[in-house]
């Protein structure tokens, strides 16, 4: 297996041009855990962790770009406060090690299901930026996986940072695990609040064959909120909304729960992410 | 830590002191030689070829493309196999390498050795074996009513004689599953075989019993066993999962035939189908009690799933039988307790060891008669405790401490945890943020429970110890010897205080366990101290007779900091003298007192050595709607007889806890058709730091007479009782009934 180390990020995306097999790595949380258990034999590993680019972040317009090479740490300790969703889906990442080391980047080329960033992403609207020899693309990411790990990114194509709105709604993300920590999700859910916009985003994770929006929920509760008066939700709101956001799920029977217990599961995180996002702007605890 | 009688440590590094590990520091320096550590020059690599199947016939194997790959060495299949096809510790059933057939899922077919591991699994994989797939039998039930019984074992015990009506004024009935658990031990299955000049093989290996291995293992090659020589590598832990043979055949096989050094190291996943697992069991009971809760029979019917071959079934029944109804005095006992066989994973011994399983049913009746007579769950079982002079459903005299009573007690009078802080580590879901507050309620649960402690049913139990006193470097020095498997829980560190206590001399070796010494028994049933402990104690006593006798008036005299010491505290001589350049060396086969077998009718029969007990109260937080369990606290009580370290008595206890506590809320081999789901630590989950709480331990040391300074097995109690404690507190929060373990989500939730 050829290993290949770029030195920056115009040889980066040339050496992913030449070798359209090499599968990159950054963190390597996920990659390496494939390669030891022989489940990946990629002909070149693509070593991203020389490409400073990807590790900055700032602002860019209205958005808030972020390289993806940021580590789960480093959102958790540089940008909680403009990222508050996807920091508290940070925090749910592994452990204290694996935080250390795994990045969204590496989150989003996976495209698993299961990825703790993919909700807050989603809920929040963010974009992908996807880059080659060819030129450089913004992707929603709700437009951005297209089945079991599997996305709109072409071989030849890296991915070089998520962008999210400058300034953030009210954000919740929420994870249903089988133990206390270092688990892999049952089910998690990320709401976004956008008051300026009187819009809702959603994210539902591992309940589906990717990771899903809850758009009749998301119209259902827009329409519904009291915006105006800052009121309190009605209960026949909130339990509606977690109604729909079950419904939206596409969940299977498997070895971390069942369908069923999914759907019931994402309505409750639903329902409480709703008051905590209504009633706590701020975010994050 | 309540100790209630503390005999004087009079012994710097003794028992009764919390003597330090000599493998502590290492190990969390990460610096600890394990067994898959080992490394000799120019060695090859093993690698396992397995069955995708839990049935199949075996209708061809062509390893043609696997020997043509570079770097491959040998290709063994069970015809390669020089001495006996099959291997068991008791019953010889399981095949060293397929033989026509396979029985389960991950089933050894094929070895191969090559010089570089990943060489290995790719020669592996590229063995064609033809499968004609069967289906597969996974159903116990159905496995007993096709007659494919491993062992029943009854228990009947009539208060009256010829009394066989089971009536009573109050009636509970319930039927209990408990999943299959894993021994997840962290380091997994290896070792190293070096092909000998004498046409024997050294083996290092991780084991827990190095002479039963031996004896297999010879048995395999068809060597006479003092060419199979064993020595201990270094264990990541047991818990029952390294009593059957894994890789030594395969890997002593492979060294025989390639004259080179041959390694083997399962990875994680491999694991899972490398050793047996705990029993998964469905028990249905039937409790008969007066209005105020006095217990008058108890009839039951346990069903163990040993999967495809016998392992340690026939005893793990018995244990499951004869303990059936918890440390309770019961006047009519009615149990019917079966293994059978399947084609699901071979399950066999696990701490614990058939005691868990019926613990989670007997205790969850004891809850349930509580509330059906009005009764709080500690005053019930303290209404129907167990004391010294009970009688087991076995007919044996409890000869011993039995103080189950008091261990209530002493768990229920220890004060409650405060409410949560608020912290989100301490809420139900962790930091994950489900919840802040919504749904959650906090539930209290008891349990006891009773372990045998040592081999049962008239079994020859013994354990040798080789002890060397002499003089180096100007200092009397101890050398102790014995084939006693250190797993992690400090035996190495047992032996050594015991002979600085009964020889006076501070320095102790313990040299590594190996078979150029007799056996020692399995690092099992919670009996390595009180039987290597005891051998060690008897061969340093035999030493001491040996010494003092060179001097005369040995009943008078004392070994004391390197000297002889009369009564008055007088020094008679020093060691360093007495001995000059002599060697004074004992070795001693020790027994416990013998046992018997049971009636295999009755069940009737003195059967067991010592019985052990150990209560927990655990405190949960449930989230009610999510089904999310936080484990709040966990006090506990155990009758440890003698702590020889207390240290490593609490450790004992807790991590013994800790592993109850994930078979109630998350330990559980998948099983769906014969063939594992989960066969990792992504989805097979052991409890982490956030799930596993602060534990208030209370010892006793009530010293048994019979036993080396009075000590008590006591490494497989807290797992017994820890699991319906736990689950006893998430049925007090959530009002579920709660009937299987692990409890999953779905269970309190929907």
């Amino acid at each position: 297996m050829e290993f290949l180390q770029p030195a920056d990020w115009a040889e980066a995306l040339a050496v992913k041009a030449a070798h359209p097999d090499a599968l990159p790595i950054a963190g390597g949380t996920d990659v390496m855990v494939d390669l030891n258990f022989d489940r990946a034999r990629p002909g070149a590993l693509l070593d991203l962790t020389r490409v400073t680019d990807l590790t900055d972040w700032g602002t860019d317009g209205d958005w808030l770009r972020v390289g993806a090479g940021v580590t789960y740490r480093r959102l958790i300790d540089e940008l909680a406060g403009r990222v508050p969703g996807l920091a508290l889906a940070s925090r749910t990442v592994g452990s204290p090690q694996i935080r250390n080391r795994g990045t969204v980047g590496g989150n989003l080329g996976s495209a698993s299901p299961a990825g703790d960033a993919h909700p807050a992403l989603l809920a929040a609207g963010a974009l992908v930026e996807l880059a080659s020899v060819r030129g450089t693309r913004r992707v929603p990411v709700t437009e951005y996986f297209t089945g079991p790990k599997r996305s709109v990114r072409t071989p030849d194509e890296l991915i070089a940072a998520f962008l999210v709105p400058a300034r953030p709604g009210a954000e919740q993300f929420a994870k249903v695990g089988t133990r206390n920590a270092m688990v892999i999700a049952v089910c998690s859910f990320a709401l976004s609040l956008d008051a300026a916009t009187r819009t809702v985003g959603t994210g539902i994770g591992s309940a589906g064959p990717t990771p899903l929006r809850a758009t009749e929920a998301e119209a259902f509760l827009a329409a519904e909120l009291p915006w105006e008066t800052r009121g309190a939700v009605p209960e026949s709101v909130a339990a509606r909304f977690g109604e729909l956001v079950g419904s939206a799920a596409r969940p299977i029977d498997d070895v971390r729960g069942s369908a069923d217990y999914r759907r019931h599961a994402l309505a409750v995180l639903a329902r409480r992410a709703l008051a905590w996002a209504w009633t706590d702007p701020g975010g994050a605890v | 830590m309540t100790v209630s009688t503390v005999a004087p440590a009079t012994v710097e590094g003794g028992v009764g002191t919390s003597a330090r590990r000599p493998d502590g520091i290492l190990k969390v320096a990460g610096e600890f030689a394990y067994s898959s550590d080992l490394w000799a020059d120019e060695m090859l690599w093993g690698a396992t070829v397995r069955s995708p199947h839990p049935s199949a016939e075996i209708r061809a194997i062509d390893i043609t493309a696997a020997v043509a790959l570079p770097g491959v060495y040998a290709v063994l299949t069970a015809a390669d196999v020089p001495g006996a096809r099959h291997y068991g510790l008791e019953v010889v059933d399981q095949p060293v390498l397929a033989i026509d057939e396979v029985r389960y899922e991950g089933e050894p077919v094929a070895i191969v050795a090559a010089d570089h591991p990943e060489t290995a699994r790719r020669a592996a994989a590229r063995i064609t074996v033809e499968y004609a797939v069967r289906a597969p039998v996974t159903d116990p039930e159905d496995a007993l009513s096709r007659g494919d019984l491993v062992r029943h074992v009854p228990v009947r015990r009539f208060a009256s004689a010829g009394g066989t009506a089971l009536t009573a004024d109050v009636v509970v009935t319930g039927t209990y599953e408990v999943g299959m658990q894993d021994q997840a031990f962290l380091g997994p299955e290896s070792g190293l075989a070096v092909p000998a000049e004498d046409g024997g093989i050294d083996l290092f290996v991780a084991t827990q019993w190095l002479h039963v291995d031996q004896k297999q293992v010879a048995a395999c090659l068809g060597l006479p066993a003092e060419k199979v020589r064993l020595s201990l590598a270094g264990v990541g832990g047991a818990f029952g999962a390294r009593e059957d043979l894994s890789m030594q055949v395969h890997a002593s096989l492979l060294a025989l035939h390639t004259g080179k050094p041959v390694k083997m190291v399962y990875g994680r996943e491999e694991s899972f189908f490398g050793h047996v697992h705990r029993h998964p069991a469905r028990l249905s009971y039937e409790h008969g009690a007066t209005r105020d809760g006095k217990l008058l029979y108890v009839k039951a019917r346990i069903v163990l799933d040993g999967g495809a071959y016998t392992s340690s079934t026939p005893a793990v029944v018995a244990n499951a039988a004869t303990l059936g109804v918890g440390p309770y005095d019961v006047p009519t006992v009615v149990v019917e307790a079966y293994g059978v066989y399947t084609n699901n994973p071979p399950c066999g011994a696990m701490r614990g060891f058939g005691a868990v399983q019926a613990c989670f049913a007997y205790e969850s009746q004891m809850d349930k008669l509580a509330a059906e007579v009005g009764l709080d769950p500690v005053e019930l079982r303290r209404r129907n405790a167990m004391t010294t002079g009970s009688v087991m459903p076995t007919g044996q005299l409890v000869h011993g401490p039995a103080p189950v009573a008091d261990l209530l007690a002493l768990v229920r009078d220890r004060p409650l945890p405060p409410a949560a802080t608020g912290d989100p580590r301490e809420r139900p879901g962790g930091v994950a943020n489900t919840t802040r507050g919504e749904g959650v309620v906090r539930g209290v649960g008891y349990a006891i429970g009773i372990k045998n402690v040592c081999f049962s049913e008239g079994f020859d139990d013994f354990a040798t110890a080789r002890v060397r006193l002499s003089v180096v470097g100007g200092e009397p020095a101890v050398l102790v010897h014995t084939a006693a498997a250190e797993v992690g829980q400090g035996l190495v560190t047992v032996q050594a205080q015991i002979a600085r206590t009964e020889l006076g001399v501070t320095k102790v070796t313990v040299a590594t366990a190996d078979t150029s010494v007799g056996s020692a028994g399995s690092s099992s049933a919670s009996r390595q101290t009180y039987m290597t402990g005891g051998a060690v104690r008897a061969a340093c006593q035999a030493v001491k007779a040996t010494v003092l006798a060179r001097v005369g008036r040995a009943g008078e005299l004392a070994l004391v900091d390197g000297k002889v010491v009369a009564s008055d505290g007088a020094v008679v001589a020093s060691l360093v003298d007495l001995l000059g350049n002599d060697v004074v060396e004992e070795t001693v086969e020790w027994r416990h007192k013998p046992t018997r077998p049971l009636d295999p009718v009755t069940g009737q029969g003195d059967a067991h050595v010592q019985y052990a007990f150990a209560a927990h109260r655990a405190v949960v937080d449930v989230d009610t709607e999510l089904g999310l369990v936080r484990v709040v606290e966990i006090a506990t009580a155990q009758d440890v007889g003698k702590a020889v370290n207390p240290q490593a008595v609490v450790g004992q206890i807790q991590g013994g806890t800790a592993q109850g506590l994930g078979l109630a809320v998350m330990e559980e081999v998948q099983v769906v058709d014969g063939v594992i789901r989960n066969p990792s630590f992504t989805d097979y989950l052991i409890p982490t730091i956030l799930d596993m709480p602060p534990m208030a331990v209370d010892v006793l040391e009530m010293g048994d007479p019979d036993a080396p300074y009075g000590l008590r097995g006591v490494g497989e109690p807290p797992t017994i009782s820890s699991t319906p404690a736990v689950v006893a507190a998430i049925r007090a929060a959530t009002g579920r009934p709660l009937t299987r373990v692990p409890v999953r989500p779905e269970h309190i939730a929907l």
